[in-house]
């Protein structure tokens, strides 16, 4: 009985973390930008999510549709107000670019943060649920938030995939993230790619963020925790590898339940936090990656 | 050249400093005998950054291994103030010759990662013995370094002066010029003959040497080891803060860059929670704008 509760509720976990680390991944790997503000992207969506719908009282749906749109918002604003006018920088030496939008990003998320605990408090909040009650699979009682969660975090991640391997607009980013000088030589200007890549990763965040927030709850607190936890499962699967980092989410989301069920919820993070030492050590590149 | 003049200026900044508990409040000598040692960990982490080029996103790993060692010791085992200082630095150099070995491996965010994870590791570490370490509350310490507020600013000031000079002496030395090169082109520094590995060691040392110094008399100074104040990655994220601020490869640059995010921290506290905000908000215009710091910044345009 355990075992299957373990397997149902890390299957959960690891789908949302998929979700939440896809984002990240994905502007990497076209922009390689390390966005140290992504977990405040998230917890803006689901913050103004919850606000919108328990508040305001614009039922679930409207509320979702407006934490994910304050995410894209939130993600254009990371990009034009702190990457970009540190990336066109002049009076920063180019191999100091990459300390500098980490140092960017990192104090944009505190500001998030910050504005977050302002307006809102800090005290946890839960997203109203999408889809209420409970059904039994296999006889263990699972919320139906869990079931929408799991099975909307493989939609978006199929229609990402989709977009990215069966559209033009996906060949694009794909050559924008192996040769982007190859491709304003054919003639596409590079900063409408990034826009455009920045506002798919605040679609990806935000609804990986009202998800979360339905599902587990979140708080301005969590920030820093959510972006450690993408950035641990991205580097695990090998970065800028979307199935690296698919299989990065799963190994750590398993890892994380196995743990809080079989010994204790107090060191939940412990054997994930290990095992990325050790492959970093061991395999730098990460599960998937390429050297 | 410029050296000489900087040094020149320091020291009469040093001076001045030395005269406040003759006018000032004990309340303002508090607030700087804690930016003093704050100053330490960044001009520590600007000699690693800025010199040795490591991305350390931990620099609370090497403080926090200092300030719990000696902690520990000096609750349990009852050894001196002066033991326990040494014996925490020491244990810092361990920490930073941990970290050493994968950064000698890895480039840039792995490298970042490693050390955040350390810092994650050894919170954890601190709050699952809470029964040995004082967990999340803190680990009370029966000495402290002194009861008068003067006493407590002068040890601070002194310990931040000779820290900064010897930092800073080390980075304007040979050594100090074959770091840099390192940082910025360790390939062509070992063509030219200068052993990267030894240099890189060496600077990983001498950061967590003074790391762990700070950090283990700054818990004497406050009489209580908490991971809030010596491990949390918060206190990691602020010294960066101040060394980039304070202008990154100028060392003294980070010692300003801690005082003023201290100092501005305290007058913005009426704003309550929106007082982060506001500094963090400062940090980032700096960062965008000034990219070179307030001390590159100043000393870029003395040049014109």
């Amino acid at each position: 009985m355990e075992s299957l509760q373990i397997l149902i509720d890390g299957f959960a976990i690891s789908s949302l973390y998929a979700l939440g680390a896809m984002g990240f991944t994905l502007i990497f790997g076209v922009s390689g930008v390390l966005n140290l503000s992504h977990g405040a992207i998230m917890v803006t969506a689901a913050v103004i999510a919850w606000a919108m719908a328990s508040s305001l009282g614009v039922g679930p749906y409207l509320g979702a549709a407006a934490g994910v749109l304050a995410a894209v918002i939130t993600s254009f604003a990371t990009y034009l107000l702190v990457v970009r006018p540190i990336q066109t920088s002049r009076r920063i030496a180019r191999e100091e670019k990459e300390i500098f939008v980490l140092t960017g990003t990192l104090l944009w998320g505190i500001m998030l943060q910050e504005a977050i605990a302002y307006l809102f408090t800090s005290n946890p909040k839960t997203v109203l649920p999408l889809i209420p009650g409970v059904i039994s699979i296999l006889g263990v009682r699972t919320p139906m938030q869990e079931v929408l969660t799991a099975v909307l975090s493989w939609m978006v991640i199929g229609l990402l995939w989709l977009l990215v391997n069966r559209t033009r607009a996906g060949k694009v980013l794909l050559a924008a993230s192996i040769n982007p000088r190859g491709l304003t030589i054919l003639g596409f200007e590079l900063s409408t790619i990034y826009l455009y890549v920045w506002g798919l990763y605040g679609l990806l965040a935000g609804i990986a963020g009202v998800l979360l927030g339905s599902f587990l709850g979140v708080s301005s607190d969590n920030v820093g925790q959510l972006t450690a936890s993408a950035f641990s499962i991205v580097v695990l699967g090998g970065l800028g590898s979307v199935s690296g980092s698919l299989l990065g989410a799963y190994v750590v989301g398993y890892l994380e339940t196995i743990t809080a069920y079989l010994i204790s919820p107090s060191i939940r993070t412990v054997p994930v936090l290990l095992l990325l030492v050790l492959v970093v050590y061991l395999r730098p590149q990460g599960l998937l990656g390429r050297r | 050249m410029k050296t000489g003049k900087t040094f020149g200026v320091a020291a009469i900044v040093v001076v001045l400093l030395a005269c406040f508990p003759f006018g000032v409040s004990g309340y303002i000598l508090g607030l700087l005998t804690l930016a003093f040692y704050f100053a330490v960990f960044a001009m520590s982490w600007d000699l690693l950054f800025g010199f040795a080029g490591e991305v350390n996103f931990g620099p609370s790993f090497l403080i926090g291994v200092g300030a719990y060692t000696a902690g520990l010791l000096n609750h349990y085992a009852g050894f001196p103030i002066w033991a326990c200082v040494i014996i925490g630095a020491l244990a810092s150099v361990i920490a930073g010759l941990l970290l050493a070995i994968p950064a000698l491996r890895l480039r840039g965010p792995y490298f970042g990662l490693v050390t955040l994870v350390a810092v994650l590791l050894l919170q954890n570490v601190i709050v699952l013995f809470a029964g040995i370490t004082g967990g999340e509350i803190g680990l009370d310490l029966p000495d402290v370094l002194s009861i008068d507020d003067s006493n407590n600013y002068w040890i601070a000031l002194a310990f931040m002066s000779i820290s900064g000079a010897l930092l800073f002496g080390l980075s304007r030395s040979a050594v100090g010029l074959i770091l840099q090169a390192s940082g910025q082109d360790a390939m062509q520094a070992s063509a030219l003959g200068f052993n990267v590995t030894k240099h890189k060691l060496a600077a990983f040392c001498v950061s967590a040497l003074f790391s762990g110094l700070a950090g283990a008399m700054l818990i004497f100074y406050e009489g209580t080891a908490s991971v809030g104040t010596v491990v949390d990655i918060a206190v990691g994220v602020q010294v960066i803060i101040a060394a980039v601020l304070g202008g990154r490869r100028t060392i003294l640059g980070a010692a300003l860059g801690a005082v003023f995010l201290i100092v501005a921290g305290e007058l913005l506290r009426p704003l309550g929670e929106l007082s982060t905000f506001v500094v963090s908000a400062v940090a980032l215009v700096v960062i965008l704008f000034f990219p070179g710091g307030f001390l590159g910044t100043l000393l870029h345009t003395g040049d014109r």
